[in-house]
């Protein structure tokens, strides 16, 4: 039976259709399958209450490779990528700390909470310029693999090896300590201000089931600064329209070079002959043809879920089912009537037109971890909160806001009770937790969306709600992602690849696992 | 000095980083904000609210300003029906220009030219011997170029003119804001969907102050010229002084372009009767121009390699830049970018040029001339399309 597709591409996530955009563009005959009835997976933006529109999860491009904007030609076909240049931090005793791109401003600001940390920020700048610059090359490269004596996988980390050994004595020792220490104490290493290290620590902490003074949190600090070093080019931001915009415009690319992309589809099985994967099984029984196929779902299903257990090698099996999910985070989306108005900064100024992050501490941030270690959700949680209609006026009617809050901890597995009877519960810490901040809050709320991470396994199929489709720590990175000796975007079944966040270099609207599991199948096809 | 013009104490009040450009002898605003980055996204994103009023403005009034206005401008003005606007470019004898600007018809003895640089005497030169008189506007006359997807928006919460919903790109109505009469023309220099307004300068700051109220909705922010270069570029705008040089003030035959090489042939109406130059441009037709201004774009990934050669990541200017810079293919030189900026909205870097006829066919690869690390290096660029950036919106 001939194949009416080279490639079926399972999930409409951003890197599904990043995937599907560069073997289209390759001149190969593509078809991707969603189960909802739209693209975009982690990144989409929905109407959930009439003229409010909700980036539902995923809310700031972190760090799109500029490679990618440019093959798939994404601001033709609309990706804009608007800035999102400050960082306010609101305190409990009224105080504020705030960081803008007015680089002299920032510092005085600083300086007005420790004079001695105005200074050391310019230099962890300056070592953080090195740190991401030294990283960044991985974000393209195919990982080796070590324990494989293939001259390619040796030549590959060969010249990881010579690339890091290039980076200089000085570095290597602060990547080091990047790679193994906690947040917390990197950052005790320079900076004595509460509020400053906890809202640091913070990104080093989203996503992950440990808390700023866990080991391994510090290399995450590092995803800052690879956005930041490309500087005027802005690989970081708000997508115009949410983060639905992305999606819309990567799965516009990849129609555009003849990609198909059926939504309401959802895969159920990959089917294979022998030890070789042939097409794919729907829920409503259709069954796909393609030569290839490429799964952008976590490893969990990708492995356990759609191939039948006896076609992996037993030792692969039990990697992935030691592949650490636990969602960690939830998500509560707002429509205000009327802009919110912050006890430390009254009024409507240029703090609302950036991150806001409730970080006050980093004993602040290991409490919310401490509860969420004994299976409750924390009650006085960090939030990062952007206002997406601050920034595209087009989110919500004139006047009017929407208010995106992303929440941690919430972990997936509650010790008492359940998230079905407990998220509005939930959702009310993380209001309470608001108001103490910006007390006219209640007043103006509208509409609220409250998602646990059970919501977001059901609706996205991220396993237990991990956002990266299984955490990025130390051990589940690189060679090791998914799995050690399957790192290359391939699998133990012919004809059957991965491509989504679980793969390397991880999760985050990145693109890159789609991109280079596209590179890979080229490669095996000889184009 | 520059002097203010009549928005000066709203844009003083606003300008926080006090730096100011000199336009025509007028104090403008270069940036309201520590970096124009956000009034950048304004013009691209929701709107911007820009004082224009340094343009040059002339009234050509009476039975004859027809043949007047058709005399001064290549295009045919008889096609210019009440209520449109042209744009063109102007020549001299030699067919190389003068000036560029916009033609609008408001009545049929009535027509309003802006202009880059004064242009009275070269209108009067003109239109000596015709029924019609040219009058400066230029001070009388406060200009505010509202631009943006969300301009419409703002005008319409605004209300008080007639067909501004459905007014087409390059026309023009009358309205009333704030009690003052205000000409509103579906014009603008950033390529978006935008407006320009035209009041008497008593009203100014009574417009201005409506039209800040009804845009905080909107995204509506106040915009330098920072801002707005790097958004001409985008559109592919020319711009005099920078990109070509009046034939009237060129020092050398070589500074002067004729339309053709500037991109803008289609503005030249040959079989449409008599106007300044056209002898010279039927000319310069038969015989095809030497140069072209045409679009470079660079890719990012270029860049990246460009600057990984020194060890760094790339470091682009996030302004506009008009320093001119040699083009080459091969050894040889075979033109100049006069405008570069990196585009935030395409995501690489772009340049206008003037490069001989021969390289200038779209897709044709040059290499730019970029200073990094104080070395003299090139890139590769290609000639591509312009506008860079055209949106949809900008028409609709
Ligand atoms: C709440 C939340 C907030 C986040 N915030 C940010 C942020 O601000 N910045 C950032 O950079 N990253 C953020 N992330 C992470 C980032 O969004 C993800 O890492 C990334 O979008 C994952 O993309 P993906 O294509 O790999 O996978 P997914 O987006 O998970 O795509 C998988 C797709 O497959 C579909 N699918 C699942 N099962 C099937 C099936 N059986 N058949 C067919 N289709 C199926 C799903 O519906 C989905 O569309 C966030 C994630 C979440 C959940």
């Amino acid at each position: 039976m001939t194949s009416r597709y080279d490639v079926i591409v399972i999930g409409a996530g951003h890197n599904g259709l990043v995937n599907a955009a560069y073997l289209a563009r390759a001149g190969l005959k593509v078809l991707v399958l969603e189960q909802r009835e739209i693209v975009g997976g982690a990144t989409v933006t929905e109407e959930l209450f009439p003229g409010y529109k909700y980036s539902v999860f995923s809310y700031v491009v972190s760090i799109l490779r500029p490679e990618i904007i440019q093959d798939l030609e994404l601001p033709r076909h609309g990706l804009t990528l608007l800035p999102l240049p400050s960082t306010l931090t609101p305190l409990p005793n009224g105080d504020y700390l705030y960081r803008d791109d007015d680089h002299y401003h920032t510092l005085r600001e600083i300086g007005r909470h420790s004079p001695h940390d105005a200074e050391a920020y310019e230099e962890y700048g300056h070592a953080m310029y090195f740190m991401a610059k030294a990283i960044k090359p991985i974000l393209r490269m195919v990982p080796s693999d070590p324990s494989s004596l293939d001259p390619r996988e040796l030549k590959r980390l060969a010249d990881l090896g010579s690339h890091f050994l290039g980076i200089g004595e000085d570095n290597l020792h602060t990547l080091i300590k990047l790679m193994t220490m906690s947040s917390a104490d990197f950052l005790d290493e320079w900076f004595d201000t509460e509020p400053l290290k906890a809202t640091m620590a913070a990104s080093g902490i989203i996503g992950t089931f440990m808390g700023p003074r866990s080991p391994g949190t510090a290399y995450v600090l590092l995803h800052h600064y690879m956005g930041e070093i490309d500087g005027v080019y802005r690989a970081w931001g708000f997508a115009k329209g949410g983060t639905g915009g992305l999606a819309e415009a990567i799965a516009s690319s990849a129609r555009s070079f003849g990609a198909e992309i059926r939504t309401d589809s959802p895969v159920v099985a990959v089917v294979t002959r022998g030890n070789k994967a042939t097409g794919v099984a729907l829920e409503d029984g259709t069954e796909l043809n393609a030569k290839r196929v490429v799964s952008s779902l976590d490893p969990r299903r990708t492995f356990l879920d759609l191939v039948p257990a006896d076609l992996l090698p037993s030792e692969f099996v039990a990697d992935i089912q030691r592949f650490r999910f636990r969602g960690s985070s939830g998500k509560v989306n707002l429509a205000l009537d009327a802009a919110p108005e912050f006890t430390c900064w009254p009024g409507n100024g240029p703090h609302l037109r950036g991150a806001i992050s409730i970080s006050p501490s980093i004993d602040y941030l290991e409490r919310a971890y401490d509860q969420a270690k004994y299976g409750e959700f924390s009650h006085r949680p960090f939030i990062d909160i952007v206002i997406p209609s601050m920034i595209d006026p087009d989110m919500a009617p004139p006047g009017k806001h929407v208010m995106s809050c992303f929440v941690q901890y919430a972990p997936y597995e509650l010790a008492e009770g359940d998230w079905e009877t407990r998220r509005e519960e939930f959702g009310d810490a993380v209001i309470d937790t608001l108001s103490e901040y910006i007390p006219n809050l209640k007043d103006i709320l509208l509409h609220r969306q409250v998602l646990t991470p059970l919501d977001i396994e059901r609706i996205t199929g991220l396993s237990e709600g991990n956002i990266f489709q299984g955490e990025l720590d130390l051990s589940q990175l690189f060679f090791l992602r998914p799995a050690a000796g399957y790192a290359n975007y391939r699998t133990p079944i012919r004809g059957y690849y991965q491509c989504g966040s679980g793969t390397h270099p991880g999760g985050g609207i990145t693109g890159a696992p789609g991109r280079l599991a596209a590179l890979e199948i080229l490669r095996d096809l000889g184009l | 000095m520059p002097i203010p013009t009549p928005f000066h104490s709203r844009t003083s009040e606003l300008n926080q980083t006090k730096e100011w450009r000199e336009w025509s002898g007028y104090w403008s605003a270069a940036t309201y904000q520590h970096t124009h980055e956000r009034e950048y996204f304004a013009i691209r994103n929701s709107a911007a609210l820009i004082d224009v009023s340094p343009l040059f403005k002339y009234d050509i009034v009476g039975p004859q300003a027809a043949a007047v206005v058709d005399r001064i401008v290549p295009r045919d003005i008889t096609r210019c029906r009440i209520g449109q606007i042209l744009y063109s470019p102007w020549c001299d004898d030699d067919g190389k220009v003068v000036d560029d600007g916009t033609v609008w018809r408001l009545a049929e003895d009535r027509f309003r030219v802006t202009a880059a640089d004064a242009s009275l005497r070269w209108f009067q030169d003109c239109g000596a011997g015709f029924e019609a008189e040219v009058v400066d506007v230029s001070h009388s006359i406060a200009a505010l170029a509202l631009q943006g997807p969300n301009a419409r928006k703002i005008l319409l919460e605004l209300g008080g003119a007639e067909g501004l919903i459905d007014l087409p790109y390059y026309h023009l109505t009358q309205g009333e804001i704030g009690g003052a009469a205000v000409t509103i023309t579906r014009t603008g220099y950033t390529g978006d969907l935008g407006y320009e307004l035209w009041m008497d300068s008593a009203d100014a700051l009574e417009v201005w102050d409506r039209i800040v109220l009804a845009g905080a909705d909107y995204g509506l922010l106040p915009a330098g010229l920072a801002a707005l270069d790097v958004a001409r570029i985008e559109a592919g705008l020319l711009l005099i002084e920078v990109d070509y040089i009046s034939s009237l003030k060129a020092l050398t035959e070589s500074r002067k372009s004729s339309p053709f090489e500037l991109g803008l042939g289609w503005t030249v109406a040959l079989d449409a009767g008599e106007f300044v130059g056209r002898r010279a441009l039927l000319d310069q037709a038969a015989r095809g121009s030497e140069w072209s201004l045409v679009g470079l774009e660079v890719a990012w990934s270029d860049l990246d390699r460009l600057y990984a050669a020194f060890d760094l990541a790339p470091q682009v200017a996030g302004r506009a830049s008009r320093d001119p810079a040699p083009v080459y293919v091969g050894q040889r030189q075979i033109g100049q970018a006069t405008s570069m900026t990196f585009s935030p909205m395409l995501k690489t870097y772009l340049a206008l040029a003037t490069l001989e006829r021969g390289y200038a066919d779209l897709g044709q690869t040059v290499e730019l001339e970029m200073t990094v690390e104080y070395q003299r290096t090139r890139v590769p660029a290609r000639v591509s399309r312009k506008p860079f950036y055209d949106p949809p919106h900008k028409r609709s």
